[in-house]
């Protein structure tokens, strides 16, 4: 079937077969292979990718389903030459080891930060209506739909923690 | 995955006949995958109108298209059936919240390892083949409910709040129909494959809450790891006191049974006495009377009191063991 996907600002016709995941399309079809797959079936985050700006798997998301919406990637959050300060916490922090899982823990920390900001409250907030602190124990139920075989988790957190204080939304 | 033909729906009647109806995707793409479900036909219902959390009656009708994480997140949810919030964001990741479905998650099947391996038999997937669980690996099986054709359990978390909540299921059948909760799934008895009252082309559209139940909310979920796994036990709880006494109480089950388990008569027990130790135990022997484990599950039995205990004396305010 045609399908049009708009990927980090741009858009795409292409002729899928209406099983192929959102995951499949942007990998096999478009080249961006910046999303990794790790079980193909929900369950590592290693697939995250912000669809109208929320995180989503896309291992479980139909590329057909999402025509209308728009996708960032890991290759729209920033480049090389102009890192997001996720990215950048990243690197600093030394938040991976092998870096397969990070794009995913980026995406989902980027959409995640966004949620903190909006007063979604998590499983870990002792108080459902209250602020939310940036602890430990916050970032790391938020962060638990992503899974890092290399263990990075400790510097994971602290760079999301030191970019969300540097975008103002300080510890 | 088999091939299959995709149609996003306009309208509620925009359904192919034998279409299986797709929301997050979330549930029914896995089991795709796995080949365990094989439609010939998707229906995707995202685009219809019910995506909405409104006023209704006293209570509230959240329509069956609202994420998850939405409807945790919800101010008006958080504030008056804070259950319901605790219950979802126990559940699943921020992934996946924000993909599932209120009337997909009522619906999602069991995570018996046995229903997901086409190799082994299953009553579930296959009627007459047979139930690999019974003698196998059951750890994650109920202990309350089940028949000699299926054990398996019914692994949400939002059902159960929904459950203590007294919610209704809103069903367009055609013509609208509503299910009290309580009536909405189905025991396995000889007919494990048939799980929910719904039937053939129907679709669920909301979720129906009575005005809010006030009192102090709990929802308790044991796990195997500290997030981003099913319940081994889970306890939605109600509890309303009055001079020390409890005067209301509602309690529900996870992870325990086909559906969420509910027994009248161990709140019966609660209603009009002063919270102890020994009023939570007699409360559990009541649920537990009938139960029964299949070898690997056989924990959750003392599993299943203790967290309820621990549940209650929080809920009665009795100060919290270690
Ligand atoms: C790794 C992982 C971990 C998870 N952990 C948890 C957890 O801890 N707790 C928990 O509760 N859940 C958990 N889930 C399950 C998740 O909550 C469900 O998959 C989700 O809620 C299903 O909703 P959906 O909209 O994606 O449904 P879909 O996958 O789209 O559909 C599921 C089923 O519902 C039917 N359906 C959907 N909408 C309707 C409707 N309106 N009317 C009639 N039928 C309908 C579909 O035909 C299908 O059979 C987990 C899932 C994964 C993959
Ligand atoms: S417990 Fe039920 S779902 Fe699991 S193998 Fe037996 S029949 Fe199938
Ligand atoms: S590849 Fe999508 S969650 Fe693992
Ligand atoms: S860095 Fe290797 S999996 Fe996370």
């Amino acid at each position: 079937m045609q399908i049009s996907l708009s990927v980090n600002g741009t858009s795409h016709e292409l002729t899928l077969d209406p099983r192929t995941t959102l995951l499949d399309a942007l990998r096999q079809h478009l080249g961006l292979t910046g999303t990794k797959k790790g079980c193909d079936h929900g369950q590592c985050g290693a697939c995250t990718v912000l669809l109208d700006g929320r995180r989503v798997s896309a291992c479980l998301t139909l590329a057909c389903m999402v025509q209308d919406q728009p996708v960032t990637t890991i290759e729209g959050l920033g480049t090389p030459e102009a890192l997001s300060p996720l990215q950048q916490q990243f690197l600093d922090h030394d938040g991976f080891q092998c870096g397969y899982c990070t794009p995913g823990q980026i995406c989902s920390a980027t959409a995640m930060l966004k949620e903190i900001a909006a007063g979604w409250p998590s499983h870990a907030s002792a108080d459902l209506t209250g602020p939310i602190a940036l602890t430990h124990a916050e970032i790391a139920e938020r962060m638990s739909g992503n899974l890092c075989r290399c263990a990075a988790y400790a510097n994971i957190v602290d760079a999301i923690r030191q970019a969300a204080g540097a975008q103002g939304d300080a510890a | 995955m088999k091939p299959f033909t995709y149609h996003r729906a306009s309208t509620l009647t925009d359904r192919p006949a034998g279409a299986t109806i797709i929301a997050g995707g979330t549930n029914l793409l896995d089991l795709m995958k796995h080949e365990v479900m094989t439609p010939k036909a998707l229906v995707d219902i995202t685009a219809l109108d019910l995506n909405r959390i409104e006023a209704h009656g006293d209570g509230l009708r959240i329509g069956a298209l609202v994420r998850n994480s939405d409807l945790a997140a919800d101010p008006v949810i958080r504030r008056d059936y804070p259950l319901l919030s605790r219950a979802l964001l126990a559940g699943a990741s921020g992934q996946l919240r924000n993909m599932a479905t209120t009337g997909g998650n009522l619906m999602q099947r069991t995570r018996c390892p046995y229903f997901y391996d086409t190799r082994m038999p299953c009553n579930k997937r296959e009627p007459g083949s047979g139930c690999a669980a019974i003698g196998g690996v059951n750890r994650n099986h109920a202990i309350l409910g089940a028949s000699p054709a299926c054990i398996a359990t019914y692994p949400g978390d939002m059902a159960v709040a929904l459950r203590a909540l007294d919610a209704e299921v809103e069903i367009e059948s055609p013509a609208p129909r509503q299910v009290p909760l309580s009536e909405f799934y189905r025991l396995p008895a000889d007919t494990p494959d048939v799980e929910t009252v719904m039937r053939p082309g129907e679709i669920i559209t909301a979720v129906l809450l009575p005005a809010p139940a006030g009192g102090q909310q709990r929802y308790r979920k044991v796990r195997d790891r500290a997030s981003y796994a099913f319940a081994l036990v889970s306890v939605a709880a109600i509890i309303g006191m009055e001079n020390n006494r409890i005067a209301h109480a509602a309690l529900a089950f996870g992870g325990v049974a086909a559906k969420p388990w509910r027994d009248p008569g161990a709140e019966a027990l609660l209603i009009g006495q002063e919270p102890s130790d020994t009023l939570f135990g007699r409360a559990a022997d009541l649920i537990l009377q009938s139960a029964g484990g299949y070898g690997g599950n056989d924990f959750k039995i003392p599993l299943l009191r203790r967290t309820l205990i621990a549940t209650l004396r929080d809920a009665t305010g009795m100060e919290a063991t270690a």
